[in-house]
């Protein structure tokens, strides 16, 4: 009787932490969200109210839909994460397969320089990056971003997905061998179908940074044509710093997106880590 | 198998396209970027100087006060992280992975979604909420009776660095939440049902069973937060801009080397500098995981189930 007692109120004051701690991780969000649907007046004499039929305006997104190309840049960074998220799935899936599979002279090497990556960030060879893409004519394109994502990607996707892969049941790539498939067909028709958690787990963790990023679109394609929506939205903002409902609107038009994907992916996400991706 | 075999070229193939890009834009780049430190600009264009860039960072007054300074920071930066974010994190762990907790789905999302925003939305949203002007923060500390307490945190040299330091823990304290979660749920039932047959539950069973079970989970947390905060720039250049006000008292290596490569207003960028203290940086980096890796990695005991 008293241990019941005593893991209730354990259990309450574990949701008491949890619920203070959602709110805190949520607040800010919060805050901005509603305010971006407020009258300048009611932002400013009472930022925590949630907007009323008097205190509603859109002013805010009308500036920014107005002003800003948004649409161009989210289509940008649309193209460049897809593009880049493929990719790394591709080449790193394959590049996994051939480390986990396959026994050859120098795989262990090759698996430390792939992993080398996951250390060293990509960002210390800015110089010569741009450097490079300079010379090569691809500053100010997207593919000049869809490259150096790839590469940003790829050390940790290898190293996760071949984790996974060596789970797959050697019985039945062998039957497959058996069968008379090439060893191409083994990959894409059965490993790849087996791995798809793991995919997802990566995918998650190499599309944040990649949406997220401030620093190579701002070094290697801060064009107007080529900005992304992270670098669209800190110039406007930094344009507009005045106008607070322009902000506001901004900001929330910024979250949305990485929002609903995370929201989509975020059981995948869950399952993939438990399932012993990161471990 | 003493016969050699013909040689397999699909391992080949699927190497190949990773191998290609991973070399061509991470590691030639950054080799080349170590090279470029070696180099400065002359009179007949780019001459070898050897180390003397380095000479410059280190022995030059003016660079070598910007340098400490701004590895000061990262330090502190890092320390920060290191007190606040992780421990956090392994405390919203241990009480989600705890058993039967109801909306453990909800909260794990909901902690997470910080950690998805990109450091622009990170830093102007806390930028308006801590600002004198709107007064979110000050109307709040009003209400709790604490006004007095309130200051222009990110404005004064004193407090804007730790200021940052808290707002880029709040973004992500989701990771190490995350993966000490997945490490939790990996301890066997049968090692939590033994403690128990033996008494040892609550606080203590999480300090003598738990705990150390979860500790290379712990280590490779700190080794990423290290090499996050040793590269960080995003959220310094969002909120303070390139020169890291007020008077770079927030200035990191990460904004450091930006302003040395691109210049900013009356700096005139030097690539070869920036090359400098990149590789400075590449060093420092190496050395912290070189660290972990030989002195601390080795020592951790991992038990298997």
């Amino acid at each position: 009787m008293s241990q019941a007692r005593h893991s209730t109120a354990r259990s309450l004051a574990a949701h008491a932490v949890l619920i203070l701690y959602t709110v805190i991780a949520l607040f800010p969000v919060f805050v901005v969200v509603i305010n971006s649907f407020k009258n300048r007046r009611a932002i400013f004499a009472d930022p925590l109210a949630v907007p009323t039929a008097e205190s509603f305006d859109l002013v805010g997104y009308r500036t920014v839909l107005a002003q800003g190309d948004f649409l161009l840049y989210f289509q940008n960074s649309l193209v460049v994460t897809v593009a880049s998220l493929f990719f790394v799935l591709l080449f790193g899936a394959m590049a996994a397969f051939a480390l986990s599979e396959y026994r050859f002279r120098g795989n262990m090497l090759m698996g430390l320089y792939l992993a080398l990556g996951i250390m060293i960030p990509i960002r210390l060879g800015t110089v010569a990056i741009l450097q490079m893409m300079v010379a090569s004519g691809l500053v100010n394109t997207l593919t000049a971003l869809v490259l150096v994502y790839t590469a940003q990607g790829l050390p940790l996707a290898v190293f996760i997905l071949s984790e996974f892969m060596r789970g797959v049941s050697d019985d039945l790539k062998n039957a497959g061998r058996i069968d008379g498939l090439s060893e191409y067909t083994i990959f894409f028709r059965l490993v790849l179908p087996l791995v798809r958690p793991a995919m997802a787990t990566v995918a998650v963790f190499t599309m944040i940074p990649i949406w997220n990023d401030l620093w190579f679109p701002l070094i290697l394609a801060p064009s107007e044509a080529t900005k992304t929506v992270t670098l669209g939205s800190q110039v406007f903002i930094g344009q507009f710093v005045t106008n607070w409902n322009a902000v506001l609107a901004a900001l929330s038009l910024a979250i949305l997106p990485v929002l609903v994907l995370y929201l989509v992916f975020s059981r995948q996400l869950i399952r993939g880590i438990t399932a012993g991706a990161v471990k | 198998m003493a016969q050699r075999k013909a040689f397999r070229w699909h391992i080949a193939v699927f190497l190949a396209p990773a191998v290609l890009v991973y070399t061509a834009i991470m590691i030639v780049p950054l080799f080349g970027t170590l090279n470029l430190s070696l180099f400065n600009t002359g009179e007949e264009g780019r001459v070898f100087v050897g180390l003397r860039n380095f000479a410059t960072l280190f022995g030059d007054p003016r660079w070598s006060a910007s340098f400490w300074n701004a590895l000061g920071n990262n330090a502190w930066f890092f320390l920060v992280h290191m007190l606040v974010q992780n421990p956090v994190g392994v405390a919203l762990a241990a009480l989600l992975s705890s058993p039967r907790l109801r909306g453990a789905a909800f909260y794990r999302t909901a902690i997470f979604i910080p950690t998805i925003l990109s450091f622009v939305i990170v830093g102007f949203v806390w930028k308006l909420i801590l600002s004198p002007i709107w007064g979110i923060a000050p109307g709040m500390l009003d209400a709790v009776g604490l006004k007095s307490l309130f200051a222009p945190w990110l404005g004064r040299e004193g407090t804007a660095l730790t200021t940052l330091a808290l707002i880029s823990v709040w973004q992500f304290v989701g990771i190490p939440m995350m993966l000490i979660y997945a490490a939790l749920l990996s301890i066997p039932d049968e090692v939590i049902e033994a403690a128990e047959m033996d008494g040892v539950t609550g606080w203590s069973q999480f300090w003598k069973i738990k705990l150390p079970l979860i500790l290379p989970s712990i280590g490779i947390i700190s080794i990423l937060t290290f090499v996050g905060n040793f590269n960080a720039f995003d959220l310094i250049y969002v909120t303070q801009g390139a020169l890291a006000g007020p008077n770079f008292s927030t200035d990191i290596l990460g904004t450091f080397l930006y302003r040395t490569f691109f210049g900013f207003q009356l700096q005139i960028g030097d690539p070869h500098m920036g090359a400098t203290i990149a590789t400075a940086m590449f060093g420092i980096i190496l050395l912290g995981v070189g660290f972990y890796l030989f002195a601390i990695q080795r020592r951790l005991r991992r038990y298997q189930f």
